[in-house]
């Protein structure tokens, strides 16, 4: 049973358990950077796995998608990106409708959002700087950053001072298969900080860390976040994490958002109930 | 401890349907048809063994009397070898990109791409070196030739099988970040096949120096055809000579790819 309909976007609260009030104002919350309407997905007939799905995101905030396997947040996200191609429906991100785009716009506009991955999705036999480089592949046009060996100088610079921020320019040379699992994670969020991205989107960041790296990493994301500004959609299984890294958590059951609502309304328990 | 028989278990054997009967049966007449139609036969087989005995003889000592014809002949063996392995595998990457299912620009590239590799496959290279003997003339050049559409073949199926088994994951990923396929398939896809592709590159050089043995035998250079004269001029002494020259070239580059493999893998 739904807890409450999808209610309209909550504002922030001022300080959440964890993290520090955001710096950043939300004084431009009137141009949402992600608006979706009536988002249908289905992979076999009559399953659908995204149901009519719809909501906004205001620029600067912080929202955790939940709910249990199958509910539909991957492929949500996965749809908004149109890594998957919805069945029916809006996506309007950054301000362009993602179904006009072609090819090559899709690309450029893919490339102002920075995406984290579960199993953070590195290319293990290079080293981290060039992982990390590859997050200005779409901005550069002439001198491709393919490996860190032929990067041009000004690229390799801001590199290392992606993998500075992530606290690993230490391991900038290391192969990324030989980076333990919580470092491996944030040489992905540097990748993605390399993008200089207007929006970060997480598919379960913490998902495959222990506990304590899986903590460290949401602090990362948090103390970015809150430093540049960034809009973020998370998908957690962490209920605690949703709670105090989000500005406002989003519940999805079988493709239908179930819960729409500010962080600092909800508990544990009230959000544990969703995956009964 | 209990009484309880044990279970009787599946059978060992499944009794075949009467159709698997039929096959295994036909394929069993037809290897005796083979056998018949091959003329094989143990008498001949046996009564060979003292006409090799004589030839062995012969062969021995190996001549040392063309030594330097031998050795440049070698030379020239596996410099065809080399240059049809390197030029065959640069080829072969591209052409497997576009027999990737998953990276080709269009179904009708995959298609075209998986048909030219089938195709140069499945000639084998003697045959490649005879049309490259008729349209370059004699030498190492045809047999060169011959040897990088074999590597092509060869190459190609492998390196396009070793690009769509390679993870997806940091595919995504860099789709996901808005990199270009060009990009996509050097910082993703090739880095992850890189092991498979050595792998093998460092085969085909193998292949290709055995190959280029033989394809002196239809004049496309190398030491066959020395071996092919000496051979036929009853120079066994002399051919002792090649084949043994021919044994320590194919066994030394196998022993250096076998080197680069620990080394680069």
């Amino acid at each position: 049973m739904a807890l409450q309909a999808a209610a309209p976007p909550a504002a922030p609260r001022a300080v959440a358990p964890g993290r520090a009030p955001r710096t950043a104002p939300l004084a431009a919350a009137d141009a949402p950077d992600l608006v979706v309407r009536g988002l249908r997905k289905s992979f076999e007939p009559g399953v659908p796995v995204l149901d009519g799905v719809d909501f906004s995101v205001s620029r600067g905030q912080a929202v955790a998608l939940i709910g249990a396997n199958g509910a539909g947040k991957s492929t949500l996200l996965r749809c908004c990106l149109r890594l998957i191609e919805p069945d029916a429906g809006d996506v309007r991100l950054l301000g362009r409708d993602m179904a006009g785009l072609d090819a090559r716009s899709l690309r450029r506009l893919r490339g102002e959002i920075g995406f984290v991955f579960q199993k953070h999705n590195l290319v293990p036999r290079l080293s981290a700087l060039t992982n990390v480089l590859h997050g200005a592949l779409p901005r550069s046009r002439l001198a491709r950053p393919w490996f860190q060996s032929c990067a041009p100088r000004a690229l390799r610079e801001e590199a290392l001072a992606c993998l500075d921020r992530v606290g690993l320019v230490d391991a900038a040379a290391r192969r990324a298969d030989k980076l333990s699992g919580g470092q491996s994670q944030r040489v992905a969020i540097a990748r993605a900080l390399m993008q200089r991205p207007r929006l970060i989107v997480a598919d379960e960041p913490v998902a495959s860390l222990d506990p304590s790296s899986g903590e460290e990493v949401m602090r990362l994301f948090a103390g970015l976040i809150r430093r540049e500004g960034l809009t973020m959609i998370f998908t957690s299984h962490d209920l605690s994490h949703a709670i105090a890294y989000a500005d406002r958590v989003i519940a999805l059951r079988r493709g239908v958002i179930v819960l729409d609502r500010a962080a600092a309304d909800l508990d544990v328990a009230t959000l544990r109930a969703l995956y009964d | 401890m209990t009484d309880r028989a044990s279970p009787a278990g599946p059978p060992r054997f499944e009794r075949p349907s009467l159709g698997a009967f039929a096959a295994y049966l036909a394929i069993a007449l037809f290897f005796v048809y083979s056998l018949h139609g091959t003329g094989v036969s143990l008498g001949d087989f046996f009564g060979g063994f003292p006409q090799m005995g004589r030839l062995i003889g012969e062969m021995l000592p190996p001549s040392t009397a063309r030594l330097d014809a031998v050795g440049r002949a070698l030379l020239e063996t596996f410099q065809m070898a080399f240059v049809g392995t390197v030029v065959g595998v640069l080829i072969s990457v591209p052409v497997a990109v576009l027999a990737t299912r998953h990276l080709t620009p269009h179904p009708a590239l995959y298609h075209a791409a998986r048909a030219l590799i089938a195709f140069f496959r499945t000639v084998p290279d003697l045959v490649w070196a005879l049309l490259f003997v008729v349209s370059v003339g004699l030498g190492p050049f045809a047999g060169t030739l011959a040897l990088v559409v074999d590597k092509i073949g060869f190459c190609g199926r492998f390196f396009a099988e070793a690009m769509e088994e390679a993870d997806r994951g940091p595919q995504e990923a860099l789709s996901a970040i808005g990199a270009s396929k060009l990009s996509l398939v050097v910082c993703a896809v090739i880095p992850a096949a890189l092991p498979s592709f050595v792998n093998t590159a460092l085969f085909s050089l193998e292949k290709a120096t055995r190959s280029s043995v033989i394809l002196g035998l239809v004049g496309a250079g190398g030491i066959g055809i020395e071996l092919k004269v000496a051979m036929d001029l009853f120079n066994y002494d002399e051919a002792a000579t090649i084949i043994l020259a021919i044994f320590a070239l194919v066994v030394a580059v196998e022993r250096a790819s076998d080197v680069l493999r620990r080394r680069i893998l």
